[in-house]
């Protein structure tokens, strides 16, 4: 079957619960997630006998050579052709079983350069690196004419088009979905779901053209008693000008989580009255507590250190009835450090005999562990304490929404579900300015970037911890998050493009680009947790011990064919579904014709049987 | 609690308790009221008993408890609270022999005492001198116990401390473990078919020779012990193998399982090595080329004591894992769980499971591969070679993935097998551990390891296999109780108490329903099994092509059966065909071996899975895991409310026994079918109702939370947990400036 046509395999490159059957396709179901975004398109401009490479729309091949070797460091040396567009890159070996390809998005790409100086033989060599935890290495023969070009530097081009004044390939992209994913997050809609306004919280207009701050959004929901007057004042207190404002609010006991910056404190202690009102403002709101939590997300040396720059922390003596507590969790220079450690570690070779000691040198699981702790004590302060919390760490746009929306997640069921965990990545993430082309650095190609961090990885990361904590609490599936992180690096959709609310509109992205959510929610049967049930009122808690967190193997370590997972559960469950569905039919044809025969025999017989069969509640 | 969450956030380990407010409150409502007792089993008897006794709740930091009685009897430590129990009645997975609250005495590992603040190991000189105000219990089940003797009186203290002490560490007799005095009647339950096979008759042996196709020839002659008392006393030797006195027992390359292809697996205990050198050699010589004979002429032998960890390595390394899982208090689970990865390693636990697997995966490529016999041997040959040749026939056998088929293989393998159950359980707390060793825990762990990746392979679930590493150190059953087959014999016809007359007869533990109603052994079934799917006989045929189909080309040339003789007449041309080589030798080096097998994991990673063919695991490091469900089940720190794998193996359950009702629906109405009755084991699952909330911890079915208003488990001391010093700790956040976009 597997070798038989790519039709299927490409089908079965969706399903992110790599079964058996598409193991022995080898190394090229390693491009599972990357293939499948375009699958709809796919199916229409492939050619499964002929090794056609599959274009998108607009999606135009720009250099290919042949007798071109990946250096697999699996499988060894394979030779093959390469494609590059400007979109992806694309590497086909097809006289081998199985046929072996590599296809992956241009965006994935964090560097690209030659490794030594041409060989006697005239080879040269090229060195990949992703940024989705795997090197690529290729050989091959200098061009004899020189003037050429090679496939490589035209790669170097196309890889890094904003390095090269050129826009990225979501710009281009024009792909029609059945469903426009830019509608999915309404901020008004969203905030009534909560049941707000209320009589303590009101929309204010004061960003609305994003004067107040130009990386928050122009929907803000404030305390009623604070004037937009007020909140200005609050702004030039804030770092960035970016003021405690509501994200979520309890819908019985009224606690709020309430997110900003670091307050410009300062070495001689400034205090601002308005910013004093405002958090005094925010605990009043809610009744049932006379108390307010203040989380900073850094550890406390760090806090005090920012005092040096102006900035800093709520100091007791000015926010009275406030408690202020650390949270520990490093700065995005340490997450990336860690995250470069971890890659040591898992590719290409797991050293077996140290791999615990590895794993833990790299502190990967240590920072999840905080990160989860400290959105654990925040959904436990709202939700057992009933105490409302600000949330805050340095700028608010790293660490502020990794914890807020954690926390969220274990309190709110609605952003379990599939789209509502978009509209909380497009909330907390997306409008409230996690610098995503910064820390994810789109087509650039300076690869150095200090801004860079895997901040919402490490979320996601989180986020995949709780659904293997919470196996049927949540409605998407493992592939779900996959499909997010590849998308966060592939620049195909315009999701995760630009630093904030107002560049995207500067930059018309929702209108010159498609949405990630069009293509998700399009076809959200291959994102479903077929294990998921919907219990409105169930908050989670995770268990924070380092002896519950896993590595995501399924997604750092998912290039090494070795540790494929294997994920018969999803598989099995779907199954049963099947059956049952099936069996409850046939009871169903049964039961019409025994009561077609009851019609016209006696009327004694027939009751019997109808009424052992045991209502079967649907759940799925 | 949560105020230290604030910026110091660090907790300090308990400070000793103040014990002056229960004691009042003791002292002021003191009804003269019935002292409670145990149910007691029957033929258990009490010993001794003390009251008022603080058992503290290992909940918390707070140091509270619970006041009862303790009791110690010659099958348990049992603590039994003044409150009125109320959750008792309502579990669905309640052991009948023992109690949340209940010790056996078998299960107590260590105790410790608190004297003046300082916990001390108790050993015999302690007991002698006061006695502690804290008694401290750990378990070999891995729960953690802490009673609270100061209120009680000093004699009585006294004497329940001397007491537990006395049964639980003093080396004792055989006789008086429990399972000599327990008089429990067999179970009327228990049915005479589809039972374990308990290799306890030659029809046993010859019957699984006919199943797996074997060539081979039972040996009658050790029915009383003549040729050796270590030896089973039936057992099945490579039909070439000549006189059997000549091997004084030991050296015998015993049987384990066959190939379909024909080749099969041998395990042996090395011939006594005499004077001289060439004695030992010959003798060698003679078992392999027994074994050889048996297929093909070819064998490759490895000694496990070369390349596996000792006995001794094995007590070794759990000892200092399973310290991890005995916690006491949360300030040490916190602790503890910072340097969780590298403590882990520093065991070594995890990786003399990988080796054991990885040893049987080499087996496994020789007799599958390679079609050569196998004889792995060992100093006795009831240790290491019982984990290899258990693991070997996991991995190639489907039916020893069943639940019957894996407690038969038990029995074949380690009961039958001789394996000193009661010397390397220490049972009876002999004081030389150098005999003590967990090796049989050390299998279950690898079978977990396969369940866990291969988890619709097999029949049984991990509950299942968590509850049989408990029921080891079970004082009731015959099964762990002895060294050898004629030491169980000797001693259960010695403790008849009819003499001469039928020996005592001990329930197996395989009889569940001693321990456990049927309700309850429904956990034991794994609702991912994938059962073969058509009726045996349209599952065989394509079964049998794919083995042909897999047969390597050496082994279709000789298909012709050899006549008797063909052997003796042509022996020199054919022994210079003999492949007989060492395991270890042909496989080359260490690192190499490692390739090798690697190469064959990955080429049956290729194949499409067959759960019902061979079953490889994957040994890279993330896959190696740790045995969650049987080491965290009493850590109230890890527990999962509503979550866990609990969570998905619920919701199947309840979702196969809706698509069972459905089917019996269906059965029922279908008149031509309803003689056919439908005996696949989880029929028996019925709607186990865990009541709408449904949210249950994912320590299920072991540990309950009790008094857990629903709230989270915050860690403390985090702050020491990533003090992180390099440069990059104390940088900005923002390296630059704004960097214009696009």
């Amino acid at each position: 079957m597997e070798e038989s046509g790519s039709v299927d395999s490409v089908e079965s490159l969706c399903s992110s619960t790599t079964t058996r059957s598409d193991r022995s396709s080898g190394p090229r179901v390693s491009d599972t997630e990357l293939r499948s975004k375009a699958k709809a398109v796919e199916k229409v401009y492939k050619d499964p006998s002929k090794d056609e490479l599959p274009l998108l729309p607009e999606e135009l091949v720009q250099d290919s050579a042949k007798d071109v070797t990946y250096i697999c460091p699996f499988i060894g040396p394979v030779r093959g052709s390469l494609t590059v567009t400007n979109y992806r890159l694309f590497f086909r070996c097809t006289d081998r079983e199985p046929v072996f390809g590599l296809d992956l998005p241009l965006g994935g790409l964090s560097r690209v350069e030659k490794i030594g100086a041409a060989s006697s033989r005239g080879d040269v060599s090229y060195g990949v690196v992703c940024k989705d935890m795997r090197n690529l290495r290729f050989v091959h023969k200098e061009p004899e004419d020189s003037l050429k070009k090679s496939v490589f530097e035209v790669l170097m081009k196309f890889a890094f088009p904003v390095s090269n004044n050129m826009s990225l390939f979501a710009f281009e992209y024009k792909q029609v979905f059945p469903e426009n994913g830019w509608k999915v997050y309404d901020p008004l809609a969203e905030y009534k779901r909560q049941g707000l306004p209320n009589e303590s919280w009101r929309i204010s207009k004061v960003n609305d053209h994003y004067e107040l701050c130009d990386s928050y959004p122009a929907t803000l929901f404030v305390p009623v008693t604070i004037t937009d007057e007020e909140l200005r004042r609050v702004s030039s207190f804030r770092a960035k000008g970016r003021i405690p404002v509501l994200s979520w609010i309890h819908p019985e006991s009224q606690a709020a989580v309430v997110r900003a910056s670091q307050t410009m404190v300062g070495q001689n202690g400034r205090r601002c009255k308005e910013d004093e009102k405002l958090l005094q403002a925010i605990m009043d709101a809610n009744a049932q507590s006379h108390k307010l939590f203040i989380f900073d997300a850094r550890p406390s040396v760090n806090a005090a250190a920012n005092k040096m720059k102006g900035g800093g922390f709520e100091s007791e003596d000015a926010y009275q009835n406030a408690e202020l507590v650390f949270l520990d969790i490093h700065n995005i220079h340490v997450m990336r450090e860690s995250l470069r450690k971890l890659k040591d570690v898992v590719y290409p070779n797991i050293e077996e005999s140290h791999w615990l000691s590895n794993l833990e040198s790299t502190h990967w699981l240590e920072h999840i562990k905080l990160i989860l702790a400290g959105a654990l004590r925040i959904a436990d302060k709202v939700e057992s304490g009933k105490t409302s919390v600000v949330v805050h760490c340095s700028d608010g746009w790293d660490r502020t929404p990794q914890l807020t929306s954690l926390a969220l997640i274990m309190l709110d069921s609605h952003y379990r579900t599939i789209r509502g965990f978009q509209i909380l990545l497009e909330k907390e993430w997306l409008s409230f300015g996690h610098r995503f082309q910064q820390r994810v650095g789109h087509g650039d190609k300076n690869h150095t970037d200090a801004d860079r961090s895997p901040i919402f990885l490490q979320f996601i990361d989180c986020v995949w911890q709780m659904t293997r904590q919470f196996p049927a609490a949540f409605e998407f599936n493992e592939y779900f998050l996959i499909t997010i992180l590849d998308h966060l690096y592939s620049c195909l959709f315009g999701t995760f493009l630009c630093n904030s609310e107002q560049q995207r509109l500067k930059e018309e992205v929702p209108k010159r680009t498609v949405s990630l959510w069009s293509f998700v929610n399009s076809q959200l049967e291959e994102f479903v947790n077929p294990l998921y049930v919907h219990y409105p009122s169930h908050v989670l808690f995770p268990t924070v011990g380092i002896r519950h967190l896993q590595l995501w193997v399924s997604y750092y370590i998912r290039w090494n064919p070795r540790m494929r997972p294997q994920e018969p559960v999803h598989q099995r469950y779907k199954e049963l579904l099947a059956k049952r569905a099936e069996l409850q039919k046939r009871v169903e044809e049964l039961q019409r014709e025994a009561a077609n025969r009851m019609a016209s025999s006696s009327s004694e017989r027939a009751g019997s049987p109808t009424r052992s069969i045991t209502p079967v509640q649907t759940f799925v | 609690m949560l105020s230290l969450g604030s910026v110091g956030a660090k907790s300090t380990k308990p400070s000793f308790v103040s014990y002056v407010t229960p004691e009042e409150i003791k002292l002021e409502k003191e009804p003269p009221k019935k002292l409670k007792h145990p149910d007691l089993l029957p033929g258990e008897v009490e010993f001794c008993s003390a009251n008022p006794i603080l058992k503290y709740t290992q909940d918390d930091l707070s140091q509270r408890g619970v006041f009862g009685t303790l009791f110690c009897t010659n099958f348990r430590i049992t603590f039994i609270s003044d409150e009125k129990s109320q959750e008792e009645t309502t579990k669905t997975f309640k052991n009948k022999l023992y109690g949340e609250n209940d010790i056996p005495l078998m299960f107590v590992d260590h105790i410790y005492g608190v004297y003046d603040e300082k916990r001390k190991l108790i050993t015999g000189a302690l007991v002698k001198n006061k006695y502690p105000s804290k008694i401290i219990i750990h378990c070999k089940d891995l729960r953690v116990f802490q009673f609270c003797l100061t209120y009680t009186k000093e004699e009585d203290a006294k004497k329940i401390f001397q007491g537990i002490a006395h049964h639980c560490l003093e080396e004792k007799s055989l006789k008086c473990v429990f399972a000599f005095s327990y008089t429990g009647t067999p179970s009327p339950e228990m049915q005479r078919k589809r039972e374990t096979i308990l290799f306890d008759s030659p029809e046993d042996w010859t019957q699984e020779m006919k199943r797996t196709k074997a060539n081979c020839r039972l040996v009658t002659e050790n029915e009383n012990f003549e040729l050796s008392q270590r030896l089973p006393k039936y057992f099945v030797i490579p039909s070439a193998l000549g006189d059997l006195f000549s091997y004084q027992g030991k050296g015998f390359p015993i049987w384990c399982w066959s190939h379909y292809s024909g080749c099969a697996l041998f395990k042996a205990s090395l011939p006594p090595v005499t004077q001289e050198d060439g004695d030992f050699q010959k003798h060698f010589d003679i078992m392999i080329n027994a074994v050889a004979h048996n297929y093909l002429y070819s064998a490759k032998t490895e000694d496990l004591s070369e390349s596996l960890p000792t006995i001794q390595d094995i007590q070794q390394s759990y000892n200092k894992f399973k310290q991890f899982f005995l916690i006491e208090n949360s300030t040490d689970f916190w602790l503890s769980d910072m340097k969780w990865f590298s403590s882990l390693e520093s065991s070594g636990w995890l990786d003399i499971i990988r080796q054991c697997l990885q040893k049987a995966v080499e087996v496994v490529e020789c007799l599958e591969k390679d079609n050569t016999n196998v004889l792995i041997t060992e100093e006795e040959g009831t240790d290491l070679c019982c984990v290899i040749s258990s693991l070997v026939q996991i991995m190639l056998d489907p039916y020893y993935r069943t639940l019957m088929g894996f407690q038969s293989l038990v029995q074949k393998e380690w009961v039958a097998g001789c394996h000193a159950f009661l010397d390397r359980c220490n049972h009876l707390h002999q004081k030389d551990k150098e005999c003590y060793s967990p090796v049989f825990l050390l299998f279950l762990e690898c079978v977990w390891q396969l369940v866990q990746q291969h988890s619709p392979a097999f029949q049984f679930s991990e509950t299942y296999l968590t509850v049989l590493s408990d029921s080891v150190h079970m004082p009731v059953f015959s099964t762990f109780l002895f060294n050898s087959a004629h030491h169980r014999e000797s001693v259960l016809k010695a403790e008849s108490p009819l003499a001469q007359s039928s020996p005592l007869s001990c329930p197996t533990v395989w009889d569940w329903s001693v321990q456990f109603d049927s309700k309850a052994q429904n956990y034991f079934f794994n609702p991912l099994y994938s059962e073969k799917v058509k009726h045996e006989k349209a599952v065989r045929k394509p079964h049998k092509l794919k083995h042909q189909r897999q047969l390597s080309l050496p082994s279709t040339a000789f298909k012709t059966p050899f006549k008797k003789g063909f052997f003796k007449d042509e022996t020199d041309s054919l022994k210079k065909m003999l492949r007989v080589k060492r395991l270890s030798r042909w496989m080359g080096s260490p690192d190499s071996t490692a390739a090798i097998s690697r190469e064959f994991y990955e080429s049956w990673q290729q194949r499409p899975l067959d759960y019902h063919g061979l079953l490889l695991p994957c040994l890279d490091g993330p896959a190696v895991r740790v045995w969650m469900q049987r080491y965290l089940r009493w850590i109230p720190e890890v527990h999962i409310l509503g979550g866990g794998s609990v969570a998905v193996m619920t919701k199947l359950m309840e979702l196969l026994s809706q698509v069972q009702d459905l089917k019996r629906v269906l059965e029922q109405r279908d008149s031509s079918q309803a003689a056919k009755p439908d005996h696949r084991p989880y029929i028996q699952h019925r709607l186990l109702s865990f009541g709408s909330s449904g949210r249950l911890p994912s320590s299920f079915p072991f540990a309950y939370s009790r008094n857990r208003s629903f709230k989270p488990i915050i860690p403390t001391g985090l702050m020491q947990c990533l003090m992180l010093t390099d440069s990059l700790a104390s940088q900005e956040d923002e390296a630059s400036s704004f960097v214009s976009l696009v």
